[in-house]
């Protein structure tokens, strides 16, 4: 029996099964963040200590999550890609790493909004929020690589490096970070020990969110396939025209 | 001799006589530490404080400047199918240029940083940690910007990019350099374990960072 | 629904939140009617992938 990866390297086969599957999806995920919504702005009990300001909580938190997530669907879709020339991988990185740059950007605002009434300045050189921002250099650095390269082919294998690199190096780069966080400031007064009553909000808002990004992902996918089998026609068509314009000028 | 070692004599003489390169770095570098006074205004005390982080900064940017040069002449000209193509392992031959680019560029900046330092008012007791931290330092400077050399050898506007690719894998090497002169500056007994860091991501870096500059070289070249 | 003294930056935080995954959202729902309309135009105009069956110009 094929593995669910070797059933899924065929692109036909695989734009049946998503597109089975991106309804469910979608409706999962507009079900869940609905009902979290719901929940953060008529159930959850304000923090004790910052008030209502935790409800940005709810979608800072699962914005960092996806964000980290979405770095390492673009990680394992480069291995796929180098390593066993999965023909879908490429597609697979190419359209996790906007959607993932978009979440990492969605948490550093969240994150710099829920900052200025909590931490008094919209930005704190705080270990978390400088890594998630070194998260998003590094997103910009895949698209900006994939999007300079003319040979499409070239490009996904070359991005497929630097997100290889990326994810090898990004250990270190939070250690380093953490460890200069706590020479120049005492680690954060505001401990995030979530309570409880907050927590299944939190929850349900980062399934919701996290369906979310892979309804985007799979329709982001289609759309790939779909561009790269007009790109062929259209050269097969170039080509053939060239064929029948020498044919003719023989 | 090995071939690695004619190959790595072969780089430096390149380097040294096509003075260019280290003199466009040594220039950039220049203009970098001079140019942030007038930024941040003459007060020497504030300069004094935070010149190893400019030192530090304008020594990364500046050896930045001339690692496309690492691939690019040699791409010009196809001898960098040859090498893939040698018995030597192109991994070898990618580290020897780094090593090269290292000897010839990161050296002498690193060196050079105590000159410039007098500019910044820096406080001439801690301009040995100042070029200890960066002779530690720069083989990661180099070893991975050769991976960021490799992956932009045929891109539009490859010098741009390099600088947004490689800069944030300089980040732990910058942090560990820059609390090593902290700690040796405070006196306390932090500065072993930032410089040992500070080298162990360097042999890491010129351990690693080969492997993956030569399989972006064998796509490149494919 | 009393959002307490900070109600400003969790309206601002969440409006920028819809900002960005709205304009994702748009931009892939866009992005596959743009590509489904163009396949539409190639098959209109009797290009045929290798593996489709159905009526074939060859060139000359």
């Amino acid at each position: 029996m094929q593995t669910l990866t070797q059933r899924l390297a065929n692109p036909t086969r695989f734009m049946e099964i998503s597109r089975a599957a991106l309804p469910w999806v979608t409706a999962g995920a507009a079900l869940f963040i609905a009902y979290a919504m719901y929940l953060v702005f008529f159930v959850a009990p304000p923090d004790y200590q910052q008030g209502e300001t935790v409800k940005i909580m709810y979608i800072h938190v699962p914005s960092a999550w996806l964000a980290m997530m979405g770095y390492s669907i673009v990680a394992i879709s480069s291995f796929g890609l180098l390593v066993f020339r999965h023909p879908l991988a490429d597609v697979s990185a190419k359209a996790a790493a906007p959607i993932g740059a978009a979440f990492t950007l969605a948490a550093l605002i969240t994150g710099s909004l829920w900052g200025k009434p909590m931490w008094g300045t919209y930005w704190v050189w705080d270990a978390r929020l400088t890594s998630v921002l070194i998260l998003f250099f590094l997103y910009l650095g895949l698209i900006a690589l994939r999007s300079s390269l003319d040979d499409e082919a070239l490009a996904g294998k070359l991005t497929a490096v630097l997100a290889l690199v990326g994810v090898a190096i990004l250990p270190i780069i939070k250690f380093s970070v953490d460890w200069w966080n706590t020479l120049h400031q005492p680690s954060t007064a505001f401990t995030s020990t979530v309570d409880p009553s907050m927590r299944t909000p939190l929850l349900i808002a980062a399934i919701g969110f996290t369906l979310l990004f892979i309804a985007l992902h799979l329709k982001g996918m289609q759309n790939e396939i779909l561009r790269r089998r007009v790109k062929t026609l259209r050269l097969a068509e170039v080509e053939r025209g060239e064929r029948l314009f020498s044919a003719r000028a023989e | 001799m090995s071939p690695f070692l004619a190959l790595f004599k072969r780089d430096l003489t390149l380097a040294v006589r096509e003075g260019a390169a280290l003199g466009t770095a040594l220039g950039f570098y220049l203009i970098v530490v001079a140019m942030l006074p007038l930024g941040l205004g003459p007060d020497l005390k504030l300069l004094g404080r935070i010149a190893p982080g400019i030192l530090w900064i304008a020594l990364l940017l500046a050896a930045l400047l001339s690692l496309p040069r690492v691939f690019e002449a040699d791409h010009e000209d196809g001898s960098l199918e040859v090498m893939a193509t040698a018995p030597l392992p192109l991994e070898l031959a990618v580290a020897s240029k780094a090593l090269a680019h290292w000897v010839s560029t990161s050296i002498p900046l690193a060196l050079l940083a105590p000159v410039l330092g007098l500019m910044l008012n820096l406080d001439i007791a801690i301009a040995p940690v100042l070029v200890a931290t960066m002779l530690a330092g720069t083989p990661a400077i180099s070893f991975l910007g050769s991976v960021g050399a490799a992956l932009t050898l045929k891109a539009r506007r490859g010098g741009l990019l390099l600088a947004l690719l490689v800069l944030p894998l300089y980040i732990p090497t910058l942090i560990f350099g820059i609390s090593a002169i902290g700690f040796a500056n405070l006196g306390q007994e932090g500065f072993s374990a930032s410089f040992l860091i500070l080298s162990a991501t360097s042999l890491a870096s010129v351990a690693l960072a080969p492997i993956a500059a030569a399989a972006a070289l064998r796509l490149q070249l494919s | 629904m009393d959002l307490g003294p900070h109600a400003a930056f969790i309206w601002a935080s969440y409006a920028a939140f819809v900002a960005i995954v709205g304009a994702l959202i748009g931009w892939t729902f866009f992005d596959g009617r743009r590509q489904a309309a163009a396949l539409q135009d190639a098959d209109r105009r009797g290009l045929k992938r290798r593996s489709e069956p159905g009526p074939k110009q060859d060139g000359a």
